[in-house]
């Protein structure tokens, strides 16, 4: 099949009627099957995407169809679908289904897209390599011995494989933009607020956001478009308007303030080649007639452990309800209601999952609640406070998405400090809730590609986005 | 003689649970109905699932403030949510979602016996909002306990009292006060034996006159009034006993058994739940504006004290008048209506106490129920100030007849059924010169100085009328007459 990258590029052709929409699902449909080894999917909901397919090949020929026409998306396996199995990749709800659409798969539906299927994750989004998935690793598209990232690998390896256009993910700390850098997609984490959580399964609440996988900045713009904005079932979502942010791409280009930090750059374990090319990007940038300083961020060492003591805290309450007696797995060796608990959870969630659970509950326990719990909260606010400062004064911070580029499967499942530190560029953004972006700008001597990422200020996706759109990516 | 018991003062604290009567839950849109068929008003929100997000209800809100506002508290700015952790089956997101270090209100008081020499003010440490669990069932089915996720979810406010409150008695009146106001503003229905009315009291003794208090047990499951002084008086002693014989109280949760009238122990100290308090992060902080407190507070119902300091001061009821009045809120609402239509509060204090009560009573009725307004009550009151008919044949008759037909008037139906008064002198003179011709020897008597006989004469007077003499004018004629 003809690789698309975007989705403006489809609706020409099916405008041109070089192809038809149910034409399109089968040739995807055909890519997922050819590539069911890497162990993309959980679920492909083939039948129905090729009967929406009919549906809306009608309505485009009669000219009344949604913004998303001739979009096929995969969603993650923690974002609820109305009537579909979701299971966050986590035996606890193995067979658990929906009954009710997250509001971003509403807005998806109601412009049109076409939703292929359910893509692995770590489960319940903790991981970074998507092996904690109770279903199995994922492979990278890109090198199959290789991890595809997590925890939204499932998502990133489905657009790096052309099984769908476009994929849901959502960030906690790096879930997205990480698997986009292994892979070689774009990947947004957007603003806190920005996008209802609605619907989404809940990993840590006060970090997790849905955001889009793409092959492009235009598709990631106008799939966040669409998902974004206020939502009555979720009152931390923002009811600041959403700006049109497929029109800002396509403004003249602007001359922006850029910062970068010395610390990161500088950062041990940064793998020279991805320095190397955030320093040309960055030369790149001057001579586009951009301003790019360095500034100051002295507070690297503090995001990784403050993002595991908060998001942990969170997630320990956050999954309490996943206790055997309501919904999902309930263990068969069960006799009373502690047993119905404890076996429950021992046989239903995974190591990676009970370990955060384990530390969760420890950092809120009475005792050590002001040396983990409350002390995490005020790095959190300091962070915050400094990250807003430096972005007052600079339109975006560049950074590497990631420290290095994919590593094998099995390399690090034993070493979770070393797994945690996969995160260290990326939980900023989720710890002070801005928006950032990655993007697949590089191509490493070993073969894969990785991406850097870019923060901007709260709510300014637009700005985000049109800065994006000048960069050449390799998706 | 001196017993040991008298050595101690008990120390109690109490925490009550009000169920708010919202017509949806706290954070779901279910509803909030009693008695409906088990696991009906269960959204994906109520049971927990996955993805789902809480929303605050702002009745949750107004209601908390209303309460607030009734006892004189403080008004928290920024209301911050929190989640209580824990497991249990009718917990069905493993945590309640309550209020933390941000209670809606702090300060206020109840005062316990009012207008009398034992009036006491009960601080109120704090009030909160939060959110019920499920019900568990252990007796419906003999293998397994059977939940109920219609009440998760439903709204609560806890009311913490300061550990101000020295005997049962006390607890008692500080709960019925409690009760009384949370009808009174209609945020709770107030009843106990439903749950709707939660108490936990937190139970210690100490040697008289010290300053260090014993160490408490927390004692639950008590469902009525009664069974809270029952469980107290119980604790109190069972505390003093132990003292007295060596031993030390334990930091313990109890319940009341009510069967056999003790408590037991339900779990020790080390045993205590470890809650994990910490920000609810799915709630944004809620903002109470000062001029939203103005408006709840204005739109507030006059309150029982309002309503006593009311009718003692300014209609000159007396203390036990205005005090009957004000225990039952509507029967307060009725009699504030009543003195609108009427100047005479006696009276109308009177009618209320009496003859409205006695029906309400024997017919178990509430106001709420009862067939007449305030206005057939003030049209029998000006009927017998005018009267036109006499205070017996206005209870005895009028009355009863009026429930009957409240769609006439009391001098409508006086008229129709030939009750109203004769005033008219010439028909009454006539009737006193028939009694007195009657008995010409009695007549004798009473000149010779038996005045008692003169109730012979009215007797007569009123059985020839048929009750409708006016019997102070007929007393005037009939004396006069004799004395001619």
């Amino acid at each position: 099949m003809k690789k698309y990258s975007k989705l403006t590029d489809i609706q020409n052709d099916l405008k041109n009627k070089t192809i038809t929409l149910p034409q399109l699902v089968e040739d995807y449909l055909k890519n997922i099957d050819q590539t069911k080894d890497f162990n993309i999917f959980l679920e492909v909901f083939d039948e129905e995407a090729k009967s929406k397919a009919q549906e809306i090949q009608q309505k485009i020929e009669s000219g009344n169809a949604g913004k998303l026409a001739g979009m096929v998306i995969a969603i993650k396996d923690n974002i609820c679908y109305k009537n579909h199995k979701v299971s966050a990749s986590s035996k606890i709800l193995e067979n658990f289904e929906s009954l009710f659409s997250a509001t971003a798969v509403e807005r998806l539906l109601k412009e049109d897209a076409i939703i292929i299927g359910r893509t692995n994750c770590d489960e319940f989004a903790m991981g970074s390599s998507n092996e904690n998935s109770y279903f199995g690793a994922v492979k990278n598209p890109v090198n199959p011995e290789y991890v595809p990232g997590g925890s939204s690998g499932g998502s990133a390896a489905a657009v790096a494989a052309n099984t769908c256009l476009a994929a849901l993910g959502s960030d906690t700390g790096g879930s997205i933009r990480q698997p986009a850098s292994f892979c070689g997609v774009v990947g947004l984490k957007p603003t806190y607020g920005r996008i209802s959580r609605h619907g989404l399964i809940a990993y840590a609440s006060s970090f997790d956001q849905i955001g889009p996988l793409t092959q492009s900045v235009e598709d990631a713009a106008l799939i966040t478009q669409v998902i974004a904005g206020m939502d009555e079932y979720d009152t931390t979502c923002s009811s600041k308007p959403v700006d049109n942010y497929t029109e800002s791409i396509n403004k003249p280009e602007k001359k922006y303030k850029i910062t970068y930090f010395k610390s990161y750059i500088e950062k041990e374990g940064l793998d020279p080649e991805i320095k190397e090319h955030l320093l040309n990007t960055i030369e790149n940038l001057k001579a586009q007639g951009h301003i790019v300083e360095t500034s100051d961020f002295p507070y690297l060492d503090y995001v990784v452990p403050t993002y595991y003591v908060l998001t942990t805290a969170e997630a320990s309450s956050n999954l309490a309800r996943y206790d055997g007696i309501h919904f999902g797995y309930r263990s068969p060796n069960a006799h009373d209601l502690e047993s119905t608990y404890v076996l429950s959870r021992s046989e239903g969630f995974g190591d990676e999952v009970k370990r955060r659970i384990m530390l969760g509950t420890y950092v809120l326990s009475a005792g050590y609640y002001d040396a983990y719990y409350a002390k995490g909260q005020k790095v959190r606010r300091i962070l915050k406070q400094e990250t807003e400062r430096i972005l007052s004064e600079y339109d975006f911070i560049l950074l590497p998405t990631t420290p290095g580029t994919a590593f094998k499967i099995g390399e690090q499942i034993d070493d979770p400090i070393k797994m945690y530190l996969e995160d260290i560029f990326t939980v900023q953004a989720n710890l002070t809730g801005v928006p950032a972006i990655s993007l697949p700008t590089g191509k490493h001597s070993n073969g894969l590609p990785f991406g850097i990422q870019i923060m901007s200020k709260h709510f300014a996706e637009n700005e985000l986005f049109a800065f994006a759109n000048t960069f050449n990516i390799n998706a | 003689m001196s017993s040991i018991y008298d050595k101690y003062e008990a120390v109690i604290g109490l925490e009550i649970h009000a169920q708010l009567q919202t017509k949806s839950k706290a954070f779901a849109a279910d509803s909030t109905e009693f008695g409906v068929t088990p696991n009906t008003n269960v959204s994906p929100i109520t049971l927990g699932h996955p993805g789902t997000l809480p929303r605050l209800n702002e009745k949750v809100v107004e209601y908390a403030v209303r309460l607030g506002s009734a006892v004189k508290a403080n008004i928290t700015y920024e209301n911050q949510f929190a989640r209580k952790n824990y497991f249990y089956a009718d917990l069905p997101k493993g945590y309640q979602i309550t209020q933390d270090k941000t209670p809606i209100c702090t300060g206020g008081y109840i005062t316990i016996f009012p207008h009398t020499d034992n009036e006491k003010k009960i601080n109120i440490t704090r009030i909160h909002i939060e959110e019920d669990a499920g019900k568990s069932m252990h007796d419906q089915d003999p293998f397994n306990t059977l939940i109920d996720l219609n009440r998760a979810g439903v709204p609560l406010v806890e009311i913490v009292s300061e550990p101000e409150i020295r005997s049962s008695e006390e607890a008692y009146a500080y709960i019925a006060e409690i009760r009384k106001l949370v009808r009174y503003i209609g945020i709770c229905d107030g009843n106990m034996e439903e749950g709707s009315l939660r108490v936990d009291a937190n139970i210690s003794v100490m040697p008289k006159g010290s300053k260090t208090f014993g160490t408490r047990a927390e004692v639950k499951n008590m469902n009525s009034l009664r069974n809270v002084q029952r469980a107290i008086d119980f604790e109190i002693k069972r505390q003093i006993e132990l003292i007295e014989s060596g031993g030390t109280v334990e930091q313990e949760t109890r319940s009341f058994d009510a069967v056999k009238g003790i408590t037991f122990s339900l779990r020790s100290k080390e045993m205590a739940h470890d809650y994990r308090y910490f920000p609810e992060p799915d709630l944004q902080p809620v903002f109470v504006e000062q001029d939203y407190i103005a408006k709840v507070k204005n739109s507030l119902p006059p309150l029982p004290n309002e309503l006593y300091t009311k009718f003692t001061q300014e209609l000159g009821l007396s203390d036990y008048d205005a005090s009957i009045i004000i225990e039952d809120k509507d029967i307060a609402l009725f009699f504030n209506e009543l003195i609108e239509l009427t100047n005479n509060f006696k009276a109308a204090a009177n009618w209320i106490n009496g003859a409205v009560k006695s029906f309400l009573n024997e017919n178990a009725l509430h106001i709420t129920d009862f067939p007449l307004q305030p206005k057939h009550i003030a049209q029998i009151i000006t009927l017998i100030e005018e009267n036109k008919i006499s205070n017996s044949l206005a209870n005895q008759k009028l009355f009863p007849t009026l429930i009957e037909n409240p769609e006439k008037t009391a001098e409508e139906l006086a008229q129709e059924n030939n009750w109203l008064q004769e005033s008219d002198d010439d028909a009454l003179l006539q009737y006193v010169e028939e009694a007195i011709a009657k008995y010409p020897e009695k007549v004798e008597e009473y000149k010779n100085g038996k005045k008692g006989l003169i109730g012979l004469f009215m007797g007569e007077v009123m059985k020839l009328s048929k009750g409708k003499a006016d019997p102070k004018l007929a007393n005037k004629l009939v004396r006069e007459k004799l004395e001619q």
